[in-house]
């Protein structure tokens, strides 16, 4: 065994505030700030300060011999920048160090890969923006969200340029294969795949302060002797946490902020080393290729994507939602568009699963909604009001492609009529230095001419737009 | 195990949930094995499905002797009793009763509904239990709600047996508080004698702890359950109405909540148009919610039919796209789980017993209008919110049987029989 890859993941949606039906058409903020708020400087003091404090400390201690991926939705960063900007900062002391390495993922920690390409793209690059502009890198490896994959969408994936990504090592899709080489996609043969050791990364997400595990307590003594057992040949552990993990999740009397401390001792004593991501994609080599057909996700017992889209309510709603996609793409209102990113968050689609029974012990845990029919209603409820102002902008009547080339005219005629007027300009000018007597009738009847068709391209949009 | 119980309304002749619950109860009991019941009301008709219980007409049980031979009271009582049992009964007579009220049998007449001289009845009803407890051989006595809890108390004092209470309302859930001092002296006495109580939700758990002060210990919950639907019910014929349809079924009083339904109700209509609001049945604050509609200017589009019986409630049900019950105190609450069965999603108040076993229903509390309102416009504009609750409603209402309820009842009696 040489290496771990370790990754924390940071995610917070917008919650949604209590919104009613006759809000529909006239209140057009959405969001529960006040909760939003709560929840993030909450988790922020129990866990995301302290951790980033304990891996600076863990970085210079070890003489930047460990190393940690994270990633972080768009949506989280932008609730930090409102809410808890000394987060950042802290996180910024910590890429400073230069062993943290920043992963792709989609802005909103959409499910967008699923259903709408274009919009996964946007989302991607978006992120990446941000990613640059807060911290300077620019993402090498991918990881969506909540590790949603298949062959379909690592195509794209590989399209957009990553060597790697970053997903579940489900066992339906492994089988008898160990999670601890590196793969390379069907869907991509260039495309690296990363898979989450399932086992060692649940062993400290869910189990590390379960007294009833037979393993507890764990140490990292303990943890470390594990990985080292694992078979010799095997190349790379990918441990991938949410960062509240640490302090959240596993509160700080557990022992989870000691033992992760811990960790880079062992680790040494065993020969073991951290690594980033995007260090074990180009240092390995791929050892077989893995086909993936229905996408799966690192989500509940089944691992597939049943936790978002596994009953009508939860489909009616995604498919509602990306059936605008187009629509909403044609808009230029940025509060608009801004919505329609929030809109996209997974978590809506989580609140509203009906796996009560097992499972569901998750999704009622992080639910700000009493039951899956009251989220399903109050998210609804918000899209309608967003519908109608997708309408607003542009009336449903119009098709797409109509409306697209009436948009179109609207961009192009500014410089169409900047271009005529120079040509007329030009032609006076040549007109004035001709000074002859029967040539001013031919060029004046020229931009007469064209100005008509632009006249007629020009009244619907217009009108269009005031509506 | 031999039980006898006491009851005031059984199947079909029935005016409340109370008949249906001891009906289904009892059956359920029956079907898990072993259990021979004894079931006693005021006044049978003959028509009740006798196949799982004895059942003895309190009004056909002679208190004072009378000197009559086997054809007399086959002709009389034949359709409701086996004569061979009245003269059992008979040779129990434990007091001279001559002085009451008495017929050509010995028997007391009962109405079996819930006459202005109720309490009398109640009385009455106690006098006969103790004839009968001297004559029928059981191991345990079971009184369903107050009006039988005098005949409970008396049963055990003549035989020594345990008692068992069924709570299925107590006088606060249908006073909103003002109770009736007289029937809560009659609930409290039949709770303290009882040896243990049964109640149909922890909801009414609690006020028998807190309202009554009775000892947590022995007040055990058994939720009630709901009977299958017949196939013929099930497919009843309806008309189906281009509009949505939300509906309330019950009796119109204070305790049902009926003023929150037609506030919803004025809040949907000023959003959406094509539906109408259905407020079944009869009660004292029907006129005054006819008065309430009119005022919020909703009465085109909100409906009065009248109290439903039989086959009728099943069509007005096929015919609705919402059921809505937002009763203010609902020990149980049978409605919405038959809503359900006949796939209707359902909208229940938080203060209904029934909402602490349905996960497929919509809960709100009573008077949030805002949330009911806005629970009804999802389920008439969002389909898949409509299917969704009508499925898996369906799926989950199938698993509330009355077998698994009896069960938990024959539970409670061993527990009682092996102190």
């Amino acid at each position: 065994m040489s290496a771990i890859c370790l990754y924390f993941q940071i995610h917070q949606p917008f919650r949604l505030k209590r919104y009613r039906f006759f809000d529909i058409g006239n209140d057009h903020y959405y969001y529960d700030d006040f909760s939003n708020e709560e929840i993030l400087s909450r988790i922020a003091q129990h866990s995301y300060l302290p951790a980033n404090e304990l891996l600076l400390d863990m970085i210079k201690s070890s003489n930047k011999k460990f190393k940690v991926a994270f990633s972080i939705s768009g949506t989280a960063i932008e609730q930090f920048q409102r809410f808890m900007p000394e987060f950042l900062e802290s996180l910024k002391k910590l890429v400073a160090t230069g062993c943290v390495e920043f992963i792709s993922e989609p802005y909103a920690h959409s499910l967008a890969a699923l259903t709408d390409i274009d919009e996964f793209r946007r989302q991607v690059e978006l992120h990446n923006q941000l990613i640059y502009t807060e911290f300077g890198q620019k993402p090498k490896v991918f990881k969506n969200t909540e590790f949603v994959y298949n062959d379909e969408i690592a195509a794209y994936i590989a399209d957009m340029g990553y060597k790697a990504v970053l997903t579940e090592g489900a066992k339906h899709i492994l089988g008898w294969k160990s999670p601890n080489y590196i793969y390379t996609s069907a869907g991509a043969k260039k495309l690296k795949v990363l898979f989450r050791n399932s086992k060692l990364s649940d062993d400290i997400a869910m189990r590390f302060s379960d007294t009833a595990w037979h393993e507890y307590p764990l140490t990292a003594d303990k943890y470390m002797n594990w990985i080292a057992q694992s078979p010799k040949e095997e190349q790379i552990i990918n441990i991938a946490l949410n960062y509240e993990t640490l302090g959240e999740n596993h509160p700080r009397q557990t022992g989870i902020f000691d033992f992760i401390k811990a960790l880079p001792r062992f680790a040494e004593e065993k020969g073991i080393e951290f690594w980033t991501p995007s260090e074990a994609a180009s240092k390995l080599k791929a050892v077989d290729t893995i086909s993936v057909t229905h996408p799966i996700s690192g989500a509940d017992e089944a691992r597939d994507t049943s936790a978002w889209l596994g009953n009508d309510l939860q489909n009616e709603a995604f498919n509602k939602l990306y059936s605008i996609a187009e629509r909403v793409h044609l808009c230029s209102n940025e509060r608009l568009l801004q919505d329609w990113l929030y809109l996209q968050s997974s978590d809506h689609f989580f609140y509203m699963s009906t796996k009560h029974f097992g499972d569901g012990a998750a999704h009622a845990l992080f639910s700000p909604f009493e039951s899956p029919y009251m989220a399903f209603t109050n998210y609804m409820n918000v899209l309608s009001d967003f519908i109608v102002r997708v309408e607003e902008q542009y009336p449903l009547s119009i098709e797409n492609e109509e409306l697209n080339a009436l948009l179109t005219t609207i961009k192009n005629q500014e410089s169409e009529i900047e271009q005529l007027n120079k040509e007329l300009r030009s032609l006076k000018t040549s007109m004035e230095e001709r000074e002859a007597e029967e040539t001013p009738t031919q060029p004046a009847k020229k931009p007469e001419k064209e100005e008509k068709p632009k006249k007629t391209a020009k009244r619907p949009a217009a009108k269009k737009a005031a509506k | 195990m031999k039980a006898l119980m006491f009851g005031w309304e059984f199947p079909p002749h029935i005016l409340g949930g109370l008949g249906t619950a001891s009906y289904g109860l009892t059956k359920g009991m029956a079907e898990n094995g072993n259990m021979e019941i004894t079931f006693v009301i005021p006044k049978p008709h003959g028509d009740e499905d006798k196949s799982f219980a004895n059942i003895i007409g309190a009004g056909n049980t002679p208190i004072a002797w009378r000197d009559t031979d086997w054809d007399y009271v086959k002709s009389r009582i034949g359709n409701v009793m086996d004569p061979q049992l009245y003269f059992d009964l008979r040779s129990h007579i434990y007091a001279d009763f001559n002085y009451m009220n008495v017929n050509d049998l010995g028997c007391i007449e009962f109405s079996g509904r819930y006459p202005d001289n109720l309490l009398e009845e109640i009385n009455n009803y106690s006098i006969v239990a103790g004839v009968i407890a001297r004559t029928v051989d059981f191991d345990i006595i079971h009184s369903h709600d107050w009006l039988t809890y005098p005949a409970g108390i008396h049963a055990k004092q003549v035989s020594g047996k345990p008692l068992v209470i069924h709570v299925h309302a107590t006088d606060f859930d249908r006073s909103r508080g003002n109770v009736n001092p007289t029937v809560f002296n009659i609930e409290r006495d039949g709770m303290l004698n009882a040896d243990h109580i049964i109640t149909v939700s922890n909801l009414t758990r609690r006020t028998v702890i807190e309202k009554y002060g009775i000892d947590p210990a022995k007040v055990t919950t058994v939720h009630n359950a709901v009977e299958p639907l017949s196939e013929e019910l099930l497919n009843v014929e309806h008309h189906k109405m281009k509009e949505k349809v939300v509906t309330f079924l019950g009796r119109i009083t204070m305790q049902k909540g009926p003023e929150y339904f037609v506030e919803a109700a004025a809040k949907v209509l000023q959003k959406v148009h094509n539906v109408r609001f259905v407020m079944a049945g009869s009660g004292d604050m029907m006129e005054k919610m006819i008065r309430l509609a009119a005022k919020k200017d909703i009465s085109d589009r909100f409906h009065f039919p009248g109290f439903q019986k039989g086959k009728q409630v099943y069509e007005m049900l096929k015919a609705s796209d919402v059921y809505i019950m937002p009763s203010v105190s609902e020990p149980f609450g049978i409605s919405p789980l038959e809503a359900m069965q006949m796939g209707v999603p359902s909208i229940i108040s938080k203060q209904s017993g029934c909402a602490e076993i349905l996960n497929h229903v919509i809960k709100t509390d009573f008077w949030d209008i805002d949330a009911m309102a806005d629970a009804i416009y999802s389920i008439i504009t969002y389909p898949a919110m409509h299917k969704q609750l009508k499925e898996e409603g369906l799926k989950e209402v199938n698993e509330i049987v009355w077998k698994k309820a009896g069960k938990k009842v024959i539970d409670i009696y061993n527990n009682l029989l092996n102190k």
